[in-house]
């Protein structure tokens, strides 16, 4: 499935839930069973600076495509992050570069976030993009 | 009689918000309290009726502001019970009258001389600090606290010494509502010969108070706070002690006379008064004081003493909640729950229209203290009810269960 195509299904996903309420205990759903980060790797360099909770994201290349690992000693934070995950683990590179990550303005979670933790969710989309463009120039 | 709260929460427009069509319950007083529409009118008043620049104009306009500036100079230093109005200083804020002092401090350190502060210390009361000590190589010395968020006055009576030229104190703890003894701490200091300064930014809206009777050399807060503008706020010092300070900042307003070869500065208050100040700000806080005694600051107290009280027997049940600070705490209670986020609880809560506050308070240092990294934090005022407290800690309740 193509990016766009899993972004799509997670849109569709979330409209099928009614209220603020409903939306909020899925991404928290999302980020309790996002698969736990090992201690080893929550170091400084992978902790997405500028957020008011701690994210640590890892990226792995595995041939043309990547791999991607991320935590959070929020719960909700690692529900966002692991929309993010979901739609782009296992890409390729390409696709991942040129991929229009601003589906997330469209789940209707951002409108009920604080404007720190909306901007945290813009920095968490540079960061991925940002680890398949150092992996790109390899 | 005691004021009634449900009457009184009609003279606040903004609390008539609603969030995700539920009422707003504002538990956020310590970050900024909101305005009474006397509040609101009086600033509208300056701008409809007085807006003029003060002190050295000759028309009507301009008599009337510097009339009116000035008599809101007398409302603060009566409210202080400050010996006189000149030894009230208008600032942009607590931030704004810490760093005044720190900066006119410089020429009094050097190296070898201690500045003494306290683990729960607002960073507004750090950083001044640390960088009058970088000035000057002073060492900054730090009072620890105990597991109850109560300063450790042991460790106080053994850190203070003739090296100590200055103690910077916050009177109460805005992360913890901790009301430290400040008037003690105060005498121990002057003993040594150190100048005191009290950050009251969350002591002037929940207490009386009585610089007299307090001794310290300076006192600080904002406007905000007590249900007055941002962007306005005091510095009170003692006559001698703002005498002995040379000028910081320098402009019109501070003058006597200038010249190319010298300059002459102006008396108190106008010699740190530097520039057009916010002068809709200070008669507006004048109001503001003039609201809070007129309800009577020890019934305001009783009054948040008795919600903070309901409130931490209310989140107390809660399973895996713990409160931090001493249980007689001054406006503000912060918790937290095990095993969940505070910013994630503060934005499930604010979802059902709970304001509180969330993160480290500006107090890094107290929170690595206590092994955290935030607490959430509610915080009351005049106006906060029993059903706010209802409110807030159903939303907890129901938010532990969402987010465990």
């Amino acid at each position: 499935m193509s990016i766009a195509a899993k972004q799509q299904e997670v849109l569709d996903e979330l409209a099928l839930f009614q209220d603020w309420q409903e939306r909020y205990e899925y991404v928290i759903s999302l980020g309790k069973r996002l698969a736990e980060m090992d201690d080893s790797l929550k170091t400084e360099d992978r902790l997405i600076k500028g957020c008011q909770s701690q994210v640590w994201l890892e990226a792995n290349v595995d041939g043309d495509t990547i791999h991607y690992q991320a935590d959070s000693d929020s719960v909700i934070t690692k529900g966002m992050i692991a929309l993010f995950i979901r739609v782009l683990d296992g890409e390729p590179i390409d696709d991942i570069l040129t991929a229009d990550l601003s589906f997330i303005d469209k789940t209707g979670l951002k409108e009920h976030l604080a404007p720190t933790r909306a901007n945290a969710l813009n920095l968490m989309a540079t960061q991925i993009k940002q680890r398949a463009l150092e992996f790109s120039k390899r | 009689m005691p004021f009634d709260p449900e009457t009184l929460r009609h003279e606040f427009p903004i609390l008539a918000t609603e969030v995700n069509g539920r009422p707003l319950v504002y538990l956020d007083n310590a970050a900024t309290t909101h305005n009474p529409r006397r509040v609101i009118d009086a600033s509208s008043h300056y701008y409809e009726a007085l807006n003029s620049n003060i002190h050295r104009g000759t028309h009507h306009l301009a008599r009337a502001a510097t009339e009116a500036h000035e008599k809101a100079r007398e409302t603060v230093a009566a409210h202080l019970n400050a010996a006189s109005p000149d030894e009230v200083i208008f600032t942009a804020g607590t931030t704004d009258g810490v760093n005044l002092v720190a900066n006119c401090l410089t020429p009094s350190l050097a190296e070898g001389d201690e500045i003494l502060i306290s683990t729960l210390e607002h960073h507004s009361n750090i950083v001044p600090w640390q960088m009058l000590a970088e000035r000057t190589g002073a060492t900054l010395k730090v009072i620890p606290c105990h597991d109850d968020g109560t300063l450790d006055q042991a460790a106080f009576s053994e850190l203070i010494s003739t090296r100590t030229k200055v103690l910077a104190l916050t009177w109460v703890s805005n992360a913890f509502g901790t009301v430290s003894p400040v008037v003690e701490m105060t005498q121990s200091a002057k003993a040594v010969g150190a100048q005191v300064l009290i950050d009251a930014a969350q002591a002037v809206p929940h207490m009386s108070i009585d610089v007299q009777a307090l001794g310290a050399d300076f006192l600080v807060f904002s406007g905000h706070k007590i249900y007055a503008p941002t962007g306005i706020g005091i510095l009170w010092g003692r006559r001698e002690a703002l005498e002995s300070l040379p000028p910081w900042r320098g402009g019109g307003e501070m003058i006597k006379e200038v010249s190319f070869e010298k300059t002459t500065y102006n008396d108190l208050p106008f010699k740190f008064e530097a520039g057009t100040p916010n002068i809709e700000g200070g008669i507006a806080l004048a109001a503001a004081i003039d609201f809070v005694n007129e309800l009577g600051m020890d019934d305001i107290r009783a009054h948040e003493d008795a919600l903070i009280r309901e409130a931490a027997e209310r989140l107390s049940a809660i399973d895996g909640i713990h409160l931090y600070g001493p249980d007689d705490r001054a406006g503000a209670l912060s918790f937290k729950l095990e095993g969940v986020h505070h910013y994630d609880l503060g934005t499930l809560i604010d979802q059902m229209g709970v304001a509180v506050r969330t993160g480290h308070h500006c107090c890094q240092p107290l929170m690595a203290r206590f092994g955290i990294t935030g607490t959430t934090r509610a915080s009351f005022a005049a106006y906060n009810t029993h059903a706010d407290v209802e409110a807030l800690a159903t939303a907890v309740s129901k938010a532990a269960m969402m987010l465990r």
